[in-house]
C-alpha cells in the first residue's frame, strides 16, 4: 500500500556536489542481444574460492549446464551460457576484477539448447535448505556489482536472525538504467524473489528502497505488492537521489539511522541488503530452475545506439558494441560498470561477467595530476567521513600502515573524492592500491 | 593454454584508454578556484584604486608582476614547469592590498619576491608551503622597513595632494565609544589604512561571493570574526570597531581561508578561526604592533598540522566515542 511510504531520507551523504545523471536509456525497453558465436566464461566471477572446470576441451555442452564448480560451500558454480562445444580453456588477465584467472571458451552451435529446468509451483513445498542449494547451484551472485554469493547472504548467521531486509532498487551511478528497466519489466520476478528471501529470513521489517527519480518503478512495484501477500509487511521508501546512496552502508544509514560497524558486515547489525536484479535472479533460480546465464545491462555513452540489453554472460564486449552500432568518435575508453566504479578494459575481446550492469563507452579527458592544495573538498564529500587526501598521501609515500590507521578499510571506493578533486589526483586509485598492498602484507 | 588473441584489433582499439575509476571528473580545477578568488578580490581592489588613486594602481601592478616573474624564475631554476594557475597573482594581489598606499614600489617588489621565492617555492611550491605567502611577505616588510610600513594617508582618490595622517590603526586600538560616523566610513572604506583593507563592505561582499561559490568554507571567517568580536566585548572594547577596522575582514575572508596553510577539516577550520581571533585581539591590545591580524594568521599557520591531527573526522561505522 502506498501509505506504507515513508518520507524520503538522505542522512549521511553530503549534498553540496552534483554528479550528472546521464540516464540516456531510461525509457528504452530491454532488447535481447543475438547469441554470440563464441563466449568466454571466466571461472571466478564471484567473491570466494574460484571454481575448477568440470568439462574438457571438445565436450558438447547445453545452455545452463555446469562447466565449473567448487567443492566449498562458499564457492558458486559457473554455467555454459550457450549450447555448443568447449573449444579452449584459457588463462587470462581479468582487468575488471584485477586478477589472473581461467576461462572456458565455448563455440555456439546456434541452437541454444537448454538443460532441463525444474520449475516449482509451490514455494512452500521446498525446505529452506533446498532453496539455498537451488540458489547456489544456479550461481546467483550479488548483481549490484558486489558479486558476493547470494546463498551465503541468505544463510542465517549461527547466532540468530536478520531482522531487516532491504531490497535495493537504487541505481545511483550515472548512465546505468538496467535495474530500473528490470523493475519495470520484470517487477513480478523481483517481488517473487523478495518473497523467497522473506521465506528464508523471516524478517520483522522489509524495505524496498528506490530513488525518487524513478517514480514509475515505485508505482509499478507498489501495484504488484498490493496483489501479493507480502503487502502488509513491506515499506516502500523513496530515497532522495544522491550518489552514492545505492551503497549498502549508506542505504542502511538512510533507512535505519544505524551504521554498519567498521570491520563488520550488514548482517552484524541484523540487516540483509539485496539488489533488485539479484532478487530477480533468485526467483529464476528457485521457481524456474534457471541458472544465472544472462543479465540485463545498459550500453551507454559513446555508442551509436545506447540501449538496455539482455546479454549472455561471457559475451565479448565487441559483440555488444557492434550490435549497438559501434563506438562514436568521441569515445576513447571501454568501461565495464558505471563511470564512477567501473573498470576500464584494454580490449574489446574482454567478456562480460556476472554482476556487470553497464557497458560504458566513455570519453575520458585525461587531466594531469597536480599537487594537493589541501582544499578539503574530498573530506567534505566523503560519505564515509574519511580523509581521502591523507589516505592518498600515505599511499603515494608507501606508508600503508598509516593508511590502515586512517581507517582505509571504511572506504567504499565510490570515487566521489576523485570526482571533486580540483588537483585531479586519482585518490581512489591510490586508496585501492594501498588496500591491495595491505591485503598482501597480511 | 593460450592467451586471448586480439586478432581483430583495429585503430579504435589501440587508442583505448585504461584508467582507474572514477572515469568521470567534475569541472573544478585548481585554476578555476584561483581565478574565482581573483574575481572576488577585484571588489576590494577596485575600492583601493578608488580611494588611493595612482598610488594603489602602481603598488598593485608592481606587486603582482613581481610575484608572477619570481614564480617564473624560481620554476626555471627548480626545473619545474611554470603553470599560470593564478596562485602567484593572488599572492601578489593580496600582498599589495595589505600594504600602505605610499610604500616605495621597490619595497612592494621585494615583498613579492620574498613571498614567492622564500615563503612558497622554497618549501616546494603550491600545496607545500607552511605560511601564507602574502602574509609572510608583509611580515618581512614590516620587520625590515617599519617606518615606511606605518605611513598612512587619507584617501584622496586620484587627487595629487595626499595628506599623511595618523591611521586608526596606530591608535593602538584603544577603546573608542560607539560612533556611527566612524562605522560608516569603515564600512565604505573612506579612511586611512592599507590599500585594500579599508572597505569592509566590499571585502564582505567578496567573501560572501566565495562562500556562495563554495570556494571557501564559511566556518573560518565566522569563527575568526566571531572570536574577535566576542573577546573585544569581554575586554571592554568596541567590538564593531574592532571587527570593521584594520586587516580583519581581508584576513578572515581571504587569508585565513587559504587552502594550503589552514586546516582541511571542518572542525579544524573553526579551531583555526577562533585561535586567530584570540591572537588578533591579544596582539592589538597588548602586543608591540598596532595590528595583529597578520601575525595571528601566521602563528595559526604554524599550528595547522597540529590542529589537523586532532580534528580528523570520525569515520562511518566506528561508533560513538
Amino acid at each position: 500500500m502506498i501509505n506504507n511510504t515513508l518520507k524520503p531520507k538522505y542522512r549521511g551523504i553530503p549534498q553540496w556536489f552534483k554528479i550528472p545523471e546521464y540516464k540516456l536509456t531510461a525509457e528504452y525497453f530491454i532488447k535481447t542481444l543475438p547469441l554470440p558465436d563464441r563466449v568466454i566464461i571466466p571461472l571466478h566471477q564471484h567473491i570466494g574460492p574460484p571454481s575448477y572446470p568440470v568439462v574438457k576441451i571438445g565436450d558438447k555442452v547445453l545452455t545452463g549446464q555446469k562447466i565449473g564448480d567448487s567443492d566449498e560451500f562458499r564457492g558458486v558454480p559457473v554455467h555454459a551460457t550457450v549450447s555448443g562445444k568447449v573449444v579452449d580453456i584459457i588463462s587470462f588477465t581479468d582487468v575488471a576484477h584485477n586478477k589472473e584467472q581461467q576461462a572456458i571458451v565455448i563455440e555456439s552451435d546456434g541452437k541454444d539448447e537448454w538443460i532441463d529446468m525444474q520449475t516449482i509451483d509451490d514455494l512452500e513445498s521446498l525446505s529452506n535448505e533446498q532453496i539455498i542449494s537451488k540458489i547456489r547451484d544456479a550461481g546467483v551472485v550479488g548483481m549490484g556489482g558486489a558479486i558476493y554469493p547470494a546463498h551465503l547472504k541468505l544463510t542465517l548467521p549461527k547466532s540468530g536472525r536478520l531482522e531487516t531486509v532491504i531490497l535495493n532498487g537504487c541505481e545511483c551511478e550515472p548512465y546505468v538504467t538496467a535495474d530500473y528497466r528490470v523493475m519495470l519489466e520484470y517487477g513480478e520476478k523481483v517481488i517473487s524473489g523478495l518473497k523467497i528471501i522473506t521465506k528464508l529470513i523471516s524478517p520483522d521489517n522489509i524495505f524496498i528502497a528506490i530513488e525518487d527519480n524513478k517514480p514509475d518503478a515505485i508505482a509499478h512495484l507498489t501495484t504488484i505488492l498490493e496483489k501479493s501477500n507480502l503487502n502488509s509487511k513491506v515499506k516502500m521508501v523513496p530515497i532522495k537521489l544522491k550518489y552514492p546512496v545505492g551503497a549498502r552502508e549508506l542505504l542502511v544509514k538512510a533507512l535505519l539511522s544505524k551504521e554498519v560497524p567498521l570491520e563488520g558486515r550488514c548482517r552484524d547489525i541484523g540487516v540483509l541488503v539485496h539488489n533488485v536484479s539479484t532478487a530477480k535472479a533468485i526467483h529464476e533460480s528457485v521457481i524456474e530452475g534457471r541458472p544465472l546465464v544472462e543479465q540485463v545491462i545498459t550500453v551507454s555513452g559513446g555508442v551509436k545506439n545506447p540501449q538496455n540489453l539482455l546479454v549472455r554472460v561471457g559475451t565479448p564486449v565487441k559483440n555488444i558494441i557492434d550490435y549497438c552500432g559501434g563506438i562514436t568518435d568521441e569515445a576513447n575508453q571501454v568501461v565495464l560498470g558505471g563511470p564512477m566504479m567501473g573498470s576500464a578494459v584494454p580490449d574489446t575481446e574482454t567478456p562480460l561477467t556476472r554482476g556487470t550492469r553497464c557497458l560504458l563507452l566513455n570519453n575520458n579527458q585525461i587531466r594531469n595530476e597536480v599537487d594537493c592544495i589541501h582544499c578539503g573538498r574530498c573530506i567534505d564529500a566523503c560519505s564515509m567521513r574519511l580523509n581521502p587526501s591523507l589516505l592518498a598521501k600515505y599511499s603515494k609515500a608507501g606508508r600503508y600502515d598509516d593508511c590502515g590507521e586512517a581507517y582505509i578499510d571504511a572506504c567504499i571506493e565510490c570515487g566521489v573524492c576523485t570526482y571533486v578533486c580540483p588537483a585531479s589526483i586519482p585518490i581512489t586509485q591510490y586508496i585501492k592500491s594501498a588496500k591491495q598492498q595491505l591485503s598482501l602484507m597480511e | 593454454m593460450a592467451k586471448i588473441k586480439n586478432d581483430n584489433s583495429n585503430k579504435t582499439e589501440e587508442k583505448l584508454i585504461i584508467s582507474s575509476a572514477p572515469h568521470l571528473r567534475s569541472k573544478w580545477s585548481v585554476k578555476r578556484t584561483m581565478y574565482l578568488v581573483i574575481l572576488a578580490l577585484m571588489l576590494p581592489t577596485a575600492a583601493g584604486i578608488y580611494f588611493f588613486g595612482f598610488n594603489a594602481i602602481f603598488v598593485i601592478l608592481t606587486s603582482v608582476i613581481a610575484a608572477v616573474a619570481t614564480e617564473y624564475l624560481v620554476k626555471l631554476l627548480r626545473k619545474k614547469p611554470f603553470v599560470m594557475d593564478g596562485s602567484a597573482v593572488i599572492t601578489g594581489l593580496l600582498l599589495a592590498l595589505t600594504l600602505p598606499p605610499t610604500i616605495p614600489l621597490w619595497m612592494a617588489a621585494i615583498g613579492s619576491v620574498f613571498a614567492i621565492a622564500i615563503a612558497k617555492e622554497a618549501f616546494g611550491g603550491l600545496g607545500h608551503n607552511i605560511f601564507n605567502p602574502a602574509l609572510a611577505g608583509r611580515a618581512f616588510l614590516q620587520l625590515s622597513f617599519p617606518a615606511q610600513m606605518s605611513v598612512w594617508i587619507a584617501p584622496s582618490g586620484f587627487a595629487p595632494d595626499a595628506v599623511t595622517s595618523a591611521s586608526p590603526l596606530s591608535d593602538a586600538f584603544e577603546k573608542i565609544g560607539s560612533n556611527p560616523e566612524i562605522y560608516r566610513e569603515l564600512l565604505i572604506g573612506n579612511i586611512n589604512g592599507s590599500l585594500g583593507e579599508t572597505s569592509a563592505l566590499l571585502l564582505l561582499a567578496g567573501g560572501i561571493l566565495l562562500i556562495i561559490l563554495r570556494v571557501i568554507d564559511w566556518r573560518t571567517p565566522v569563527a575568526f570574526i566571531g572570536a574577535t568580536a566576542l573577546l573585544s566585548l569581554v575586554l571592554g572594547q568596541d567590538a564593531v570597531y574592532q571587527v570593521l577596522s584594520g586587516g580583519l575582514m581581508i584576513g578572515a575572508f581571504f587569508m585565513a581561508t587559504d587552502y594550503v596553510t589552514t586546516p582541511m577539516t571542518r572542525t579544524g577550520k573553526i579551531v583555526f578561526g577562533i585561535g586567530a581571533g584570540i591572537l588578533t585581539v591579544t596582539i592589538r591590545l597588548y602586543g608591540g604592533y598596532p595590528e595583529g591580524v597578520c601575525f595571528a594568521i601566521l602563528l595559526m599557520n604554524a599550528a595547522t598540522p597540529l590542529i589537523e591531527r586532532y580534528t580528523q573526522p570520525r569515520p562511518y561505522g566506528l561508533g560513538k566515542k
